[in-house]
């Protein structure tokens, strides 16, 4: 069996993940933050510990900056729902999934007003079209890190820099990246990062989170829930402090005992390595792929400019097909379709249709990549031109 | 209860936690232990260090960027 739908959950987990579950589970089980007999406290510790592995992963300033929820996706609608209101102009890319682009549609008819900044068929972005966008009313720039149908990086470091010469705060959806290519939030200027704990954090699904940096005042900044926090309870009204503000209601501390394994692994392993690891078998994937007949492979084909995710079509097949052929035929497990991401697809010229996708992970092989590789090649073979 | 104990409040737990491992480190000891009631409402917990520690562990904390809300003897 062969899993590359890593870049929609990752699997397996490193070793230490389940574990840190299970003793959270059969040992600890209590409630962080509530009461403050020693379960209680040795579980807030354990959820700090997660706090801790996430902010020196990702290089926050401080780890009451990292707020916990439960996906990119309420991360992502936690930074837009919370800063923008009716009257600000957010700058955006084509290449978005729906979870940044459907938050930023709805405030849209909320009066927030959005600029599609349009990317090349490859799915990369001109930081130019970004700072030729930026009006008078602009407050924000959210950008997809790389895009989770091609795998392309889209340039971070270009929008912080007009981000700042602009004055706007910069909004980065890892949901790709998080864990596989380095991320540094103070020195990549990112003032929002949010992520998910269950791709290449290597935790469990039920875990994400936004990084909120120095730059974001907080005063101004609204929660999505409002409710418990374990804190300030002699009043009616919520913190107004990171991460309580943010955080209302019984966190999933056995998922975050496991995050914490699960970035602790990735630290150790170290994000460069596991890059490297990755780009080396991207391109092995993309460079066997462009190899066979009939293949169409989406993206700017260079591994050292995207993440370990590689899109293709196999002409006169759908790609519901070719995903059920891979599964009942090889044991390999990819996702086909629009990925969530139809603006996307619309860039690479791929919809309503959609691609296969393979996302790869640190825990594939180079023999993994080969033979699916050949069973790409026997199906495409297999398939009238 | 000891009479030689001061607890120090903080924001939320996070903070405890926090100032825990800062104390820890510095050689002081804490507990963690859920507020007095006398001193708040809150549900939370507080710190409690030696009441002869108290200068030193408000240095500490102060150095390390941990913010504190008040100190009390117990």
């Amino acid at each position: 069996m062969i899993y590359f739908d890593n870049a929609a959950t990752s699997w397996p987990k490193p070793p230490g993940v389940a574990e840190a579950m299970v003793h959270f589970i059969d040992d600890v089980g209590a409630n962080p933050g509530r009461s403050a007999h020693r379960l209680a406290v040795e579980s807030g510790r354990i959820v700090y510990g997660a706090r801790e592995a996430v902010a020196e992963l990702f290089k926050a300033s401080d780890p009451l900056r990292v707020v916990f929820g439960h996906n990119v996706t309420e991360a992502l609608n936690l930074a837009l729902r919370g800063l923008l209101h009716a009257g600000d102009h957010v700058v955006t890319s084509s290449m978005e999934h729906n979870s940044m682009m459907r938050p930023l549609r709805a405030l849209e008819e909320q009066g927030v007003e959005l600029t599609v900044v349009q990317c090349s068929p490859e799915g990369l972005l001109d930081p130019a079209g970004v700072e030729a966008a930026v009006q008078a009313n602009t407050v924000m720039i959210a950008l997809n890190h790389a895009s989770n149908v091609v795998g392309t990086l889209l340039p971070v470091a270009e929008a912080a820099g007009i981000a700042r010469d602009h004055g706007l705060l910069l909004l980065v959806d890892a949901a790709q990246t998080g864990g596989a290519y380095p991320i540094d939030v103070q020195a990549d200027g990112i003032d929002l990062l949010a992520f998910t704990g269950h791709k290449s954090l290597c935790g469990p699904m039920g875990t994400g989170g936004l990084i909120v940096d120095e730059r974001v005042d907080v005063a101004q900044m609204e929660p999505l829930k409002r409710g418990g926090t374990g804190s300030r309870s002699e009043r009616e009204e919520q913190p107004d402090f990171l991460p309580d503000m943010c955080e209302s209601g019984t966190p999933n501390a056995v998922g975050l005992a496991g995050l914490g394994a699960g970035v602790q692994w990735v630290l150790e392993r170290g994000v460069d390595a596991i890059r490297a690891h990755e780009v080396i078998l991207a391109q092995r994937l993309i460079n066997g792929l462009l190899g066979i007949r009939g293949v169409t492979v989406y993206g700017g084909l260079d591994a050292t400019r995207q993440t370990a995710t590689v899109s293709f079509n196999v002409a006169g097949r759908a790609p519901s097909d070719i995903g059920l052929l891979l599964d009942e035929e090889f044991g390999i497990m990819c996702r086909v379709g629009l990925h969530c991401a139809p603006a996307a697809h619309r860039t690479i010229g791929t919809f309503p249709t959609g691609t296969v996708r393979f996302g790869l992970s640190a825990f594939n092989t180079s023999e993994e990549v080969d033979a699916a590789v050949a069973a790409v090649g026997q199906l495409a073979r297999e398939t009238p031109q | 209860m000891s009479e030689n104990y001061g607890v120090i409040l903080v924001h939320s737990t996070s903070y405890a936690i926090r100032a825990e491992s800062v104390l820890n480190q510095a050689g002081l000891p804490s507990k963690l232990i859920p507020v007095p009631r006398h001193l708040s409402s809150d549900c939370g917990v507080c710190v409690r260090i030696e009441r002869a520690d108290q200068e030193a562990a408000l240095q500490a904390l102060a150095a390390a960027g941990v913010e504190t809300e008040q100190y009390h003897e117990i």
